[in-house]
């Protein structure tokens, strides 16, 4: 009959366009992939896995962290780790991690200049993932802390279609276009089946050092009133905090120099 | 008579920022008519954020699309006599950055504006930026330190919360000139969040002066091009 021909060609159809698309395959040695992602550039999304990474290690002292840096453009991870260098090769040719704060890291900014702009258009892109990803000794990890660049493009794309996430979390400051950006994330995870535990909101209030005055420069619980819309849980509210700042340019992470800051 | 480009794809916010009354792009003979952005101002828009079915649909595409997009946007946009196109480009230096460029090869760009906030993380990727625009063959105007400081509207104390200086080392480490330095203001962020009128209410904000400064040097050089 008609319809049993018409599911046919559907299921035709669906099994044609499928062959391009990428396997998804686990890592090896890694139990759990998180990404963090925003959308807009410049909400502190390096700062927010950077830390989130450490804190996690910290906190559960047995357990083995990665951190790869997936922004390929602006890599900010061998600034912030305090880490430089190029990365060994083992004996089976994968990258050997470099370490620093007992966690393992990965990031394009070791096999490149500091000065060198990575002009590359996406195809270049996808396969300088796939090496960041599998082309690492990685170990036995219990966790791996992805920080994605800004945007919903090939890096996000390639990165959710050849590994399975665990989930992702997003960082957004209260502007609304930051907000705009960071709901396009959320739903571009949600196109690709990425489930997303929740909303960071980041740079919500500042307190002057001299007066405590309490100013919301960039606007107040926009992203509490987005994880509502959306339904997601808020995972943290993180202050604007000179030291969060001057610890990151200098390489010791917040959560380790002044663990006793508001940060 | 201004013309801005938005050309980051997937986070669009120059709809948003400027939120002109008629958010639909018309056709013409000549191509796509660009959104005049309202206010009586002599400013046309063009961005995906006016293309899309509904503001916060995702755009999740890869390089070639995105591209052919841009081309379109620069090419096939009826944007008049112009004085000045100001094209916004995502972060980074991808797909987006080397199509803006191609594509505006044989309009002979001005130069590209730099803009940094002040601390090392984000120098550094600025620093990849200014080898890109050399690489490309792209004049650097200039860099911008923006959020350098914020003065509490309590007690004036200036706190560097971004740190303070980095765009100007950056500046002068690359030989290139230091634009000016923009402080944190809130007055300006809350005006484009609310939808005041933001052109009515921005020569009152802390960030005017250095902006308007900015855009003195910008006009000055192009005067001195032509």
């Amino acid at each position: 009959s008609s319809s049993s021909g018409d599911e046919a060609l559907r299921d035709k159809r669906a099994r044609i366009l499928s062959r391009g698309l990428p396997k998804q395959k686990p890592i090896e040695g890694v139990k759990q992939v998180v990404v963090v992602a925003s959308g807009k550039g410049g909400v502190g999304k390096s700062t927010t896995a950077d830390v989130l990474t450490i804190t996690c290690f910290i906190l559960k002292q047995t357990k083995e962290v990665g951190l790869l840096d997936a922004d390929i453009y602006g890599p900010s991870i061998p600034k912030m780790m305090n880490l430089k260098g190029n990365p060994e090769l083992t004996p089976k040719n994968l990258m050997r991690p470099l370490k620093n704060y007992g966690i393992a890291c990965m990031s394009m900014g070791f096999l490149i200049e500091e000065t060198a702009p990575v002009v590359w258009r996406g195809l270049m892109v996808m396969s300088a993932v796939e090496k960041l990803l599998r082309q690492v000794d990685w170990g036995q990890l219990d966790y791996l802390v992805i920080d994605m660049p800004p945007g919903t493009g090939d890096v996000q794309l390639s990165v959710s279609q050849n590994i399975p996430i665990a989930g992702a979390v997003i960082v957004s400051t209260p502007q609304d276009v930051a907000l705009l950006d960071a709901r396009k994330g959320a739903e571009m995870f949600r196109k690709v089946h990425v489930p997303v535990l929740g909303l960071v909101q980041n740079m919500s209030v500042f307190q002057c050092p001299k007066c405590k005055h309490e100013t919301h420069i960039f606007g107040a619980d926009g992203v509490r009133d987005l994880a509502k819309t959306l339904g997601l849980d808020i995972l943290g509210d993180v202050p604007l905090h000179v030291n969060i700042r001057e610890t990151c340019d200098s390489g010791q992470p917040v959560v380790i120099s002044q663990p006793q800051s508001v940060a | 008579q201004v013309g801005i480009l938005d050309a980051d794809l997937c986070g669009p916010s120059i709809p948003h920022m400027l939120r002109p009354q008629e958010r639909a792009v018309l056709q013409c003979a000549r191509g796509w008519l660009p959104v005049p952005a309202g206010h009586t101002l002599p400013i046309a828009l063009m961005s995906i954020g006016f293309l899309l079915e509904r503001p916060d649909d995702a755009v999740v595409w890869r390089g070639p699309r995105k591209n052919a997009l841009i081309k379109q946007f620069i090419t096939d946009v009826a944007w008049g006599d112009l004085d000045f196109l100001l094209v916004d480009t995502p972060p980074g230096t991808s797909d987006e950055h080397i199509s803006t460029v191609e594509a505006l090869r044989p309009h002979q760009p001005l130069g590209a504006i730099l803009v940094t906030t002040p601390q090392a993380v984000s120098v550094g990727d600025v620093r990849r930026e200014l080898t890109f625009c050399r690489k490309a063959g792209l004049r650097v105007l200039g860099i911008v330190e923006n959020m350098s400081g914020f003065v509490c509207p309590h007690c004036s104390e200036c706190t560097n919360i971004f740190s303070k200086g980095g765009g100007e080392e950056l500046a002068k480490h690359a030989g290139v000139p230091f634009l000016g330095r923009i402080p944190l203001d809130p007055q300006l962020s809350q005006s484009l969040e609310e939808g005041r009128d933001f052109i009515q209410e921005f020569p009152k904000s802390s960030a005017f002066p250095a902006l308007t400064h900015i855009a003195q040097q910008i006009l000055d050089t192009s005067q001195g091009s032509s």
